[in-house]
């Protein structure tokens, strides 16, 4: 995205906050204005206390009245410029935030898959964060900045344009000096940022893998090359630090010459009779306020380049295509009598490798279907179809009788009970997800669903029974546990139709038995695709599908395949097949 | 952070030098006010140009002397703070490795990474500007009060009650705000757990419809950050208003107080001038104190975290024997072995089981029944509660780790592959194997056909975590991995799931008929895949339930009988 859209972009969220924008605007302009007034008033202050016997204190009294004004107008003023600020800030980087998020919910499941969640996540969480920050910078230093500049130009004219010329003459060696150290820097900067980038990786598989570590006696190993590293990272931060660290104290040396400048140049004045030792005393005070914005502004610049990058990554994840959306004319799925039906299907996840190509099937109501075949055949992909996580390429998928492309998705995946292998809860109690498809859903519901998934006696063994706090991606629970919940979830909402991809994978083999009798229950009636590892889950089923390559090559039930001596056979055979 | 002080000790001469001229500099900033009073009093009163140029190069050299102690300041702490972290990290790291499996469940590895990196980092940056600045603020508010007694003591007293209250203002600010910066923080990590469920979650969140909740929700906590950030905002804005105006409070009584005394003849114009620049010098610094507490408070925060990791002790002593007794008659021997994970109840209660040499062991049980518990024990990866593990006839607590687990070939539940070649990775089973043992290895494995598939062979890159293979790669380069040292005993922890029946088979072969001598122990629940084992250890809740062959428990043992009907047809039960 181009830098200048960005910027339009920027400026659409602040639009709703304009009101604020121009209040902010004109508080900062109020109080750098007072800001730059009060050093005249003191420097007024000090011309009338000459010497000895020679001080007007008629005159002084009414200067510090309006200096004492000026200093509390000038602190409310900054108070609430501060306040808008924060207020357009923050507002704008929730709003962005949200939209983000709402993005999120509707991004088709390819972008969801294919990107890395931690590059997903930290564009709404760090990226909008580093946004907030050059914003509010912004905001608050840049337009101050700015006006600071301006003013105390202003002023100083005011007093006297000889001096004045010469600070605006000395101004750039400031600049010169920041800019020189900067680019110096930059490269320090850069190795720096590379060591780390390769401790941060050693450490990431080094200290995230140290069972394995331990299990192979690689520490000592592990620690020579760290400690390499270690060193490398150290000689880059020293001359990084080191050197980043001389901007500060060179500009304030440099800014330091120009107010010597200025005070011998303004004494000579002085001597001459042409300005006050008070407004001297004034005038050295704006050459520092006037210098200080540009030492800023260069660092507020960088800060908000970043900050327009950062603002760039969120902008392309709000801008990502959403899934196609429900066409106006969708219907609600309504009941489904439990048939699907897939005619001449293709679908393939890049367009360069087919993968499903002429699939066909025909499920009749209350049919229990078994999937299988060698991984990466496709099983996981009919799933992602028929739930429509993904749509297919060519060819129709007909649940009911309708095209699941003329009913809503809502409607068609609320037909679905789905136990995936990945099991997935949400940070929260055990009541709560369990009751996740069907948050209105009495206790009692709740701890019948988890009865009839076996689930009942390990949450009631837990410290706080079904209000037992899940950790996040439920820490607390082992793969079994965590599976035998997502089976309870789906459990309560007894939808007509079942998805079970490889659903007791991680559970014992007799806790299994005593769920499937459960599923098998619930699959009475209810059509149901099963893909499973293990071929005795899959005996029972009425209809078995062995895919290969994204094809259905044989179809029948379990006798009936063996018999054929194909292979699925095979498959079978080789379960058992063991070195006699 | 005061408990990570003696990783300074080796910077001590730096921690010192630093500060030191950072102050040397201070002093030269402090003498400015003053000629500049002389430049007003003396030159300009008298019209002295030549006095007014010489004054005008004292303070170009003290600004020159001033930019170099800076320079010198900068270096020093940039020296002792970037090895302060270089040793810390160090330090961390030989710590980490250390830690027995214990302290890596409780602590968990995740945050342990973060701590080794962004924390020592803070924490390091921290150092740095408390080297440079701490001292330097405090330094410049009292020099200003004393140099202001230099110029007029009755003058003098106001900066001795405006620094207090200055403080107390600072102070009472950052008291409030700074709890709030911490709620700010977590109500961000809420935002981001959010998002990472929503990824994760994806598919459930739209098979259930929920996205309209989840966005709700979103909105309402991004809400509730917003005006957290709000409140802080609000307050930690009265900061500078709030200083400004004491400021200039004390500026006014100054001219006030500083006119009459004037007056009367004690105190001149110049150092009127000299006695504002003071105030103004000390609201500067005060300013950048108030930053720098808020980078400390980061830093000690962090210094906190790595402390806490520090304050973990293994709870494991490492013994000295680096080799087994020759003449023991069992490998591997469990005597009456109980365990319980920290803060748990017991997982495994009286195993009991003894293993000859070149004899396979099949471990079978439910869910949760303590089958890799019992394997882990061997390595010494955990400690028994009571009872002994002997491997060669030795208690397990008596060996070094490496001569335990160099014995000792571990393929683990999640396949776990580091960058590198796959010959980097073959050798950490054997740090000098040749391509010979690595290609035997692989052969075994299955895994051979795959890696002569890529053109690269042995050579082939592997990124990190091994993500450009499949699961069923990368758990046969597991098994490679163990089996290239060619251990005395294998142990497999359910390592075959990932892979197809097919290969599962023959890998089960391959390891039966190529390592003969080798002891093995495997975990799984698939029966078959054990059934032709030596002895079955058939687990129960952490019992020992069942031991012995697949005949004599089919007979005597309902549990597994239970898991062999569950799995197998009847034919194959009769095998």
């Amino acid at each position: 995205m181009k830098n200048k859209k960005i910027y339009g972009r920027i400026l659409g969220l602040i639009k709703p906050y304009l009101h604020l924008v121009i209040l902010s605007l004109l508080l900062a302009v109020v109080s750098v204005v007072l800001t730059l007034y009060a050093p005249v008033l003191s420097g007024r202050g000090i011309d009338l206390i000459l010497g000895k016997g020679q001080v007007d204190f008629e005159g002084l009294w009414p200067v510090l009245v309006r200096l004492a004004l000026v200093a509390a107008m000038t602190a409310v003023a900054q108070w609430l410029m501060n306040l808008c600020n924060n207020k357009i800030t923050y507002h704008v980087v929730r709003d962005i935030r949200t939209q983000a998020f709402e993005r999120l919910e509707e991004l088709p499941l390819c972008y969801i898959d294919s990107n890395q969640y931690g590059e997903i996540i930290s564009k709404v969480v760090t990226d909008v964060d580093q946004f907030s920050d050059g914003l509010l910078l912004g905001f608050s230093q840049l337009f101050t900045g700015i006006i600071t500049i301006l003013g105390t130009l202003g002023f100083m004219l005011s007093i006297n344009v000889a001096v004045t010329v010469f600070v605006v003459v000395m101004t750039p060696l400031s600049l010169f000096v920041a800019a020189f150290i900067a680019k110096r820097t930059f490269s320090m900067f850069k190795a720096q940022s590379e060591a780390r980038a390769e401790m941060t990786g050693l450490v990431d598989e080094m200290v995230g893998n140290q069972k394995t570590v331990q299990a192979f006696s690689y520490e000592k190993e592990a620690g020579q090359r760290f400690r390499e590293i270690n060193e490398k990272l150290r000689a880059s931060s020293l001359k990084a630090i080191f050197f980043s660290s001389l901007t500060n104290p060179s500009t304030r040396f440099v800014n330091n010459l120009v107010s010597t400048g200025v005070a011998v140049f303004g004494a000579f004045l002085a001597i001459r009779g042409r300005i006050t030792v008070g407004q001297l005393s004034c005038f050295v005070s704006y050459a520092n306020q006037y210098t200080k914005p540009f030492n800023e502004i260069s660092g507020v610049a960088t800060e908000f380049q970043n900050a327009v990058v950062c603002a760039g990554r969120v902008f392309g994840l709000i801008d990502e295509k959403p899934q196609e959306p429900d066409g106006p004319s969708a219907i609600d799925l309504g009941e489904v009598d439990g048939s699907v039906k897939l005619e001449n299907v293709a679908f393939s996840y890049r367009k360069d490798t087919p993968l499903i190509t002429d699939l066909n099937l025909d499920v009749k109501p209350g049919q229990r279907i078994a999937i299988v075949g060698p991984t990466g055949c496709g099983k996981t992909t009919i799933i992602n179809l028929l739930m429509r996580f993904y749509d297919a390429d060519e060819g129709r998928i007909l649940v009911s009788g309708h095209s699941v492309r003329d009913v809503t998705r809502d409607s068609l995946r609320r037909n679905y009970g789905m136990v995936l292998q990945e099991t997935w809860l949400k940070a929260g109690t055990v009541a709560e997800n369990i009751a996740y498809g069907r948050p209105q859903a009495s206790r009692e519901e709740i701890i019948q669903a988890a009865k009839e998934a076996h689930a009942h006696g390990f949450i009631s063994r837990m410290p706080e029974g079904y209000d037992t706090k899940i950790t996040e991606s439920g820490g607390n629970l082992s793969q079994g546990q965590k599976q035998l919940l997502c089976i309870a979830r789906v459990m309560l909402c007894l939808p007509p139709m079942l998805i079970l991809d490889e659903a007791t994978s991680s559970i014992d083999t007799r806790t299994e038995i005593r769920i499937q009798k459960a599923f098998a229950r619930m699959m009475q009636e209810r059509t149901s695709f099963i893909v499973a590892h293990r071929l005795s889950t899959i005996r029972e089923a009425d209809v078995i599908l062995v895919m290969k390559d994204g094809h259905i090559i044989e179809q029948g039930s379990h006798e009936e395949l063996l018999e054929k001596g194909g292979f699925y056979a095979e498959l079978y055979n080789s379960q058992f097949a063991v070195s006699v | 952070m005061f408990k990570l002080r003696k990783y300074l000790a080796n910077y001590r001469k730096e921690s010192i030098i630093g500060p030191l001229f950072k102050l040397l500099e201070a002093c030269f900033e402090l003498l400015v006010p003053l000629v500049m009073a002389r430049i007003v009093d003396v030159g300009i009163r008298q019209g002295d140009v030549p006095y007014i140029a010489k004054m005008c190069a004292v303070m170009v050299a003290f600004g020159i002397l001033g930019l170099a102690c800076s320079f010198t300041a900068q270096y020093f702490a940039a020296k002792a703070a970037t090895g302060f972290g270089t040793a810390v990290r160090n330090d961390l790291f030989d710590h980490i490795q250390n830690f027995s499996y214990t302290e890596l469940d409780t602590i968990g590895t995740s945050t342990l990474v973060t701590r080794l990196t962004s924390d020592i980092n803070q924490t390091q940056a921290g150092i740095n500007l408390l080297l440079r600045l701490f001292l330097r603020s405090p330094f410049i508010v009292v020099g200003a009060v004393i140099m202001a007694f230099t110029v007029n003591a009755h003058l003098a007293w106001i900066f001795v009650v405006l620094v207090p209250v200055l403080s107390v203002v600072i102070y009472g600010i950052m008291m409030v705000t700074i709890p709030l910066y911490k709620k700010v923080q977590n109500r961000l990590d809420v935002v981001l757990r959010l998002t990472r469920e929503s990824l994760a979650g994806a598919r459930v969140v739209r098979a259930f419809s929920r996205q309209e909740d989840e966005i709700r929700r979103f909105h309402e906590e991004s809400g509730l950050l917003m005006n957290t950030q709000l409140l802080v905002g609000k307050i930690s804005a009265l900061l500078n208003p709030a200083t400004y105006i004491i400021i200039n409070a004390a500026t006014i009584l100054v001219l006030w107080l500083g006119g009459k005394t004037v007056y009367f003849g004690e105190l001149t114009q110049g150092e009127l001038m000299a006695l504002i620049n003071y105030m103004s010098q000390i609201l500067i610094a005060l300013v950048a104190l108030a930053n720098l507490i808020v980078s400390a408070t980061k830093a000690s925060a962090s210094a906190a975290r790595i402390n806490d990791v520090f304050a973990a002790k293994s709870g494991m002593e490492e013994g000295k024997r680096e080799t087994g007794d020759p003449g023991a008659e069992w490998k591997v021997c469990f005597d009456h072995v109980d365990f319980a994970y920290k803060g748990s109840k017991n997982a495994l209660t009286d195993i009991h089981m003894q293993v000859k040499k070149g004899q396979t062991v099949g471990i079978i049980g439910g869910t949760g029944a303590g089958k890799s518990s019992v394997v882990n024990l061997i390595p010494r990866f955990y400690d028994a509660a009571s009872g002994r593990v002997l491997v060669d006839g030795v208690d397990v607590r008596d060996y070094t780790f490496r001569g335990l687990r160099g014995k000792i070939g571990i393929v683990p539940q999640n396949a776990m592959l580091f960058a590198g070649t796959i010959r980097e990775n073959m050798r950490w089973g054997k740090k000098d194997a040749t391509d010979k043992e690595i290609y035997r290895a692989l052969e075994i494995a299955q895994a051979r056909e795959f890696v002569d598939g890529k053109p690269e062979g042995l050579d082939t890159l592997i990124l990190q975590g091994g993500k450009n293979l499949s699961g069923g790669q990368r758990q046969r380069l597991t098994i490679a991995r163990a089996l290239v040292g060619e251990p005395e005993i294998l142990i497999l922890d359910d390592s075959a799931s990932a892979l197809d029946f097919a290969t599962d088979a023959r890998l089960r072969r391959a390891i039966a008929s190529q390592t003969r001598g080798m002891t093995m122990f495997v975990v799984s629940q698939r029966a078959a895949s054990l059934m032709h084992a030596d002895q079955i250890l058939v687990l129960d809740d952490g019992r020992q339930v069942g031991l012995g062959t697949h005949s004599e428990l089919l007979k005597d043992c309902g549990v597994y009988r239970e898991i062999c009907m569950s799995q197998l047809s009847e034919e194959e039960l009769g095998r």
